[in-house]
């Protein structure tokens, strides 16, 4: 495997490489000194075209403990605003012989074009709506850990799902594996054909809730077009908010996931987000693992 | 002058193709027989076993970018691209820069054509609008008098129904009409895609196919109203051909058109994410696709066109929201659309019939064999095939999907005013 765009194009034995690869990276990271050589004079550029706090901390953080050779561009300070295109951006930083360029756009398709025009290997930290592959395999990782298991469960994914490059990667991921997704949230966020992808879909999230193993809520996307999507906050937190009453229609051990960043009080009440069923915190944690485990695998594997 | 094509399948463009030969002199037909032909003195004799002969065909829809985008295109590479592409007539569009909207920018074009071209006739569609703003009327009659065959805003389509009503009225009063790019730009807002599963995939925004329906009825229904002919471009949905139909019964005069690439691709081929499967109105779903295909065999649409859209690769290489619209399809149109002749999907003589249809929409001459008629002539070797090479194209434009795209049916000679202005170099 030479870059990471996305999980759809990935087979369950893949997946669960990169799931088990990352046990051991998590070892590391409950060490005192979280550092190894493994990517020793790896160069890896973090490119984000689109603000994001966890994700990029999670590359540099699981970079730095590789021990690769780390550089970040932000778009405000990369040529893009001087009229530059992404393209000829893309051939200058080649120029500079990176092995790997991690890159956040909000343009879907965008990892897709840089993996063609670049040499080293690209990974794919989010693309428009389109794919978020590390995410979902943190959720995957934790979801594991949580519950033995991928097969078998029933994922509750509630929220915008039209605007969520998170859900379309869960979608592809948790249906390889073999678990039951089912989507809900208002018409408008359903986007169209999606049962397609073999998932159950619903405008009910008691419906979904229930008898769930997992229960993941998606963050309110106000950047995109929200105007046409729903009314208002008040009104989505009245018929879309994870709250006690909703929980507890899950099964008595069902887990509470978030990709963050979460709108408290929105799609998820405090009490909730903050209880002992919450595993948000975790994701954050196993990302990192789990992000150390696909550098590895595109940039070492071969050699180690 | 005169050259005779022998042992020809003639193709007349209406009614049935039969073998036989035509006589060219100067710039006339001045023999059609299904015999050999008996002439004196003859220039040139083409023994054309094997080959079809057709009247001149004409692209009715076609983007030169001339002037003020000659680095994408200009009248003359376009000219060049529809010589090899079997076009002999070619309407164009008015978004250049300036718009088509003012005398001055239709002579500019047809005076460029007509000196500095390769013979190809060039007949612009002025602007609707000034500016193709969809806000005051473009001073049609003038339009009309330097030469527009229609009107059209084309990929900015008059959202104000109101304006658009008195605009068909006001052309009719020139005797020409508004050409439709159906599109409801409201529902088609920051959309990349078809809506439907695949935008669902592949995470691009949609653009619902009821908006190009939508706009088609809209059209319809003025032109019904209004007791006005009306064209529709570029059809690419089930819904779009059914409203169609339903107001060709109605009587209402009403003629459209669709391109190859809305026969051949769907959807599904944005996966790739290839600025050149980007296109307006967007690749449609499969059921839609073979409802246009249905569409046109049966009559309800009436004419293909390119909808040749040439851009720079720096207008294409680039993400894929920023990326421009369109692709080139002049000198892909006619091998692309055979394929549905060697199926048997369309007949022999409903292919030249849709690549000549736009002659009577617009009123221009030609389209015909007829002895006596303007020699424009389109000769095509219908079992010669080939690989589409975007790098051997004559436009400008390399924006194509069917780059390597394996082909059956080439154009083999193009002839304008009796004159071969196109031989393929086999």
């Amino acid at each position: 495997m030479k870059h990471l765009l996305g999980i759809e194009s990935l087979n369950r034995d893949q997946i669960m490489q990169i799931l088990e690869t990352a046990v051991s990276f998590e070892e590391i990271n409950q060490r005192q000194i979280k550092k190894v050589p493994t990517l020793k004079g790896i160069s890896v550029i973090n490119f984000f075209a689109e603000p994001s706090t966890r994700t990029r901390m999670s590359f540099e953080v699981a970079e730095k403990r590789l021990s690769a050779d780390t550089y970040n561009i932000a778009v405000a300070g990369s040529a893009i605003t001087k009229g530059e295109t992404l393209a000829d951006t893309a051939l200058n930083l080649q120029a500079m012989a990176p092995d790997c360029l991690v890159i956040r756009h909000a343009v879907s398709g965008t990892p897709h074009m840089l993996a063609q025009i670049m040499n080293c290997s690209v990974i794919n930290a989010g693309d428009g709506f389109h794919e978020h592959p590390t995410q979902a395999l943190l959720d995957a990782y934790t979801i594991k850990k949580r519950k033995g298991r991928l097969d078998g469960l029933k994922v509750a994914l509630i929220g915008d799902i039209a605007h969520s490059r998170v859900a379309r990667s869960n979608i592809h991921l948790l249906t390889k594996t073999g678990s039951q997704v089912v989507l809900a949230g208002p018409a408008t966020m359903i986007p169209r054909g999606v049962e397609k992808l073999g998932v159950t879909v619903t405008y009910d999230p008691k419906e979904a809730v229930k008898e769930a193993d997992v229960v993941m809520m998606l963050r309110i996307q106000e950047e995109r077009e929200s105007g046409l999507m729903y009314p208002d906050r008040r009104e989505y937190a009245r018929f879309f908010c994870l709250d006690e009453k909703l929980l507890s229609l899950a099964r008595p051990d069902a887990i509470v996931m978030h990709p963050g960043p979460a709108n408290r009080g929105v799609e998820i009440e405090d009490d909730i987000m903050d209880g002992d069923r919450s595993v948000i915190l975790e994701q954050v944690a196993n990302g990192v693992a789990v992000r150390m485990a696909v550098l590895y695998l595109l940039l070492g594997g071969s050699n180690a | 002058m005169k050259l005779l094509i022998k042992n020809a399948t003639i193709c007349p463009g209406t009614g049935q193709s039969f073998p036989g030969s035509l006589l060219v002199e100067n710039d006339r037909i001045a023999k059609v027989a299904p015999v050999e032909i008996k002439a004196d003195g003859v220039d040139e004799i083409l023994d054309a076993r094997g080959m079809i002969v057709a009247p001149g065909f004409i692209d009715i829809h076609a983007h030169f970018r001339d002037p003020g985008f000659e680095y994408k295109e200009d009248i003359v590479s376009g000219l060049n691209a529809a010589a090899a592409g079997g076009f002999t007539a070619v309407c164009t569009m008015p978004n250049t820069s300036p718009v088509c909207d003012n005398i001055g920018v239709i002579e500019y074009q047809k005076k460029k054509a007509r000196e500095e071209g390769n013979g190809v006739r060039l007949f612009p569609i002025g602007a609707a609008t000034k500016g193709q703003k969809g806000e005051t009327m473009a001073p049609i009659g003038e339009l009309k008098e330097g030469g527009a065959v229609a009107v059209s805003d084309d990929g900015k389509p008059i959202q104000d129904s109101s304006l658009l009503l008195r605009l068909m009225q006001y052309a009719s009063s020139f005797g020409i009409k508004y050409v439709a790019h159906a599109e409801d730009l409201y529902l088609s807002r920051g959309g990349q895609m078809n809506e439907g599963y695949f935008s669902t995939l592949y995470g691009l925004p949609g653009i619902p196919a009821v908006g190009e329906a939508l706009s088609v009825a809209r059209e319809c229904l003025m032109a019904e109203y209004l007791g006005l002919p009306i064209h529709i471009c570029h059809v690419s949905t089930k819904a779009a051909c059914d409203i169609i139909a339903f107001f060709k019964t109605r009587g209402v005069k009403v003629t459209a058109e669709t391109a190859p690439h809305y026969l051949l691709l769907t959807d599904e081929a944005l996966g790739s994410y290839d600025p050149n499967t980007k296109v307006n109105p967007p690749l449609r779903s499969e059921e839609d696709r073979r409802a246009v295909i249905e569409a046109l065999k049966n009559g309800t649409i009436d004419a293909i066109a390119t909808d040749h859209a040439p851009h720079h690769e720096r207008d294409k290489n680039l993400e894929f929201n920023a990326a421009a619209s369109g692709m080139v399809g002049l000198e892909t149109a006619v091998a692309l659309t055979l394929k549905f002749v060697h199926e048997k999907q369309i007949s022999l003589e409903r292919f030249v019939e849709v690549f000549t249809a736009g002659y009577r929409m617009f009123g221009i001459e030609g389209g015909t064999l007829a002895e006596g008629s303007l020699a424009d002539i389109t000769l095509i070797d219908p079992s010669y095939t080939w690989t589409i090479d975007k790098n051997m194209f004559l436009s400008k434009g390399r924006n194509t999907p069917f780059h390597g795209f394996h082909v059956k049916g080439a154009v083999f000679r193009t002839i304008v005013a009796g004159k071969t202005i196109y031989t393929r170099p086999y």
